[in-house]
């Protein structure tokens, strides 16, 4: 399944300042695999050492955030739109 | 409760707006408001709800003007640099809406000091720039049952969002924890492009508002995140997380700690 994510500013350096990316994958987790592939470095940033994703970084798909589906297995379908939305704490 | 009328022009374009009218800015009269941090965030805010005239304004910060705040901090003006900002906030008030109350605090908001601080105060503004003060106003909020606006900025993002305790998503319902040492750039080392502050701060008076006058639709269960260099404006969807630390059904946070004070965005 190939799907849009919207990558956040300060992660962008990650992606040549790419704001949306293509990522193909059937669940987020895939998807992250292949966010990876593309851009190294990326799934550090998402994901703690055991994989699963650090608890300041939010996933969506179509706006839903992930924790409330299936998490890393929430599915992902043709055209999804991914959001990866972090905390940002400046003021 | 009468107005003057010098009150009554001062305050007429709220007024003459039905969703306002009198009621609706006696009601802004009697409401308070705790700004936590009198910078970026907290400037405009502070200037649009004094502007607006609520009744009574808590500014707490611990820090003195620097220069290098101008670029944001629009509240303090080049002859306050030195000047405690929670003064220098204050004295601006002052002289733009006498009608406003204006309690200072010259220190930190802190697990110790934090609900005594608080008590009184019908809203909580957050315009700290840091994590473990975010989610301690969070969780202050959540414990004392106080509705918060919460905003952030970094770079050419920012972020807004308003809770209402025990009804809607908390910050730790959508961001759990602070990000650990290392992970993120401090916002010196990032830097911001100042109007952002007015933007997310601007955002953050007009949610307090609606919360004041009943109107409208809160930013609640919602994360709004604006990309300046893109002109996007868009909103992901929150939910009360039932497994919420603070807010959820079997909370383990219960009381007030301080986390360690560092970091900015991922």
């Amino acid at each position: 399944m190939a799907v849009t994510v919207r990558i956040p500013a300060p992660l962008r350096k990650l992606t040549d300042g790419q704001g949306d990316v293509t990522a193909d994958g059937a669940t987020v987790a895939q998807m992250v695999e292949s966010l990876e592939k593309n851009h190294p470095g990326l799934k550090e940033r998402l994901c703690d050492d055991s994989g699963s994703i650090r608890p300041f970084v939010n996933i969506y798909v179509n706006d839903e955030d992930i924790r409330f589906l299936k998490g890393p297995d929430t599915a992902l379908n043709e055209g999804d739109s991914v959001s990866i939305v972090p905390a940002i704490a400046g003021g | 409760m009468d107005f003057t009328e010098e009150q009554i022009e001062r305050y007429s374009r709220h007024i003459i707006l039905p969703e306002v009218g009198g009621v609706g800015q006696i009601k802004i009269r009697q409401a308070s408001c705790f700004i936590v941090g009198a910078g970026g965030l907290g400037a405009p805010a502070a200037m649009y709800l004094a502007a607006a005239g609520i009744g009574k304004l808590g500014i707490i910060d611990d820090d003195q003007v620097d220069l290098s705040n101008l670029q944001r901090q629009v509240i303090h003006h080049t002859k306050d640099v030195g000047v405690h900002k929670a003064e220098s906030a204050k004295n601006k008030v002052n002289a733009m809406n006498p009608d406003v109350e204006v309690v200072t605090y010259h220190e930190r908001l802190k697990a110790h000091n934090a609900r005594e601080l608080v008590a009184g105060y019908d809203y909580i503004l957050d315009g700290t720039d840091n994590f473990a003060t975010k989610f301690l106003i969070n969780d202050l909020a959540v414990l004392t049952g106080t509705p918060m606006v919460h905003g952030g900025i970094l770079r050419f993002s920012g972020q807004a969002m308003a809770i209402i305790p025990g009804k809607t998503a908390c910050y730790r319902c959508v961001f759990n924890e602070a990000p650990p040492e290392g992970i993120v750039p401090t916002c010196q080392e990032a830097g911001v492009l100042g109007v952002l502050a007015g933007v997310i701060g601007t955002i953050q008076a007009t949610e307090v508002l609606k919360m004041i006058l009943g109107i409208g639709t809160p930013l609640t269960n919602r994360l709004l995140t604006y990309q300046a260099l893109e002109s996007d404006i868009r909103e992901v969807r929150l939910k009360k997380n039932p497994k919420c630390p603070v807010c959820g059904d079997n909370p383990t946070i219960t009381d007030l700690v301080d986390g360690e004070e560092r970091a900015c965005a991922l």
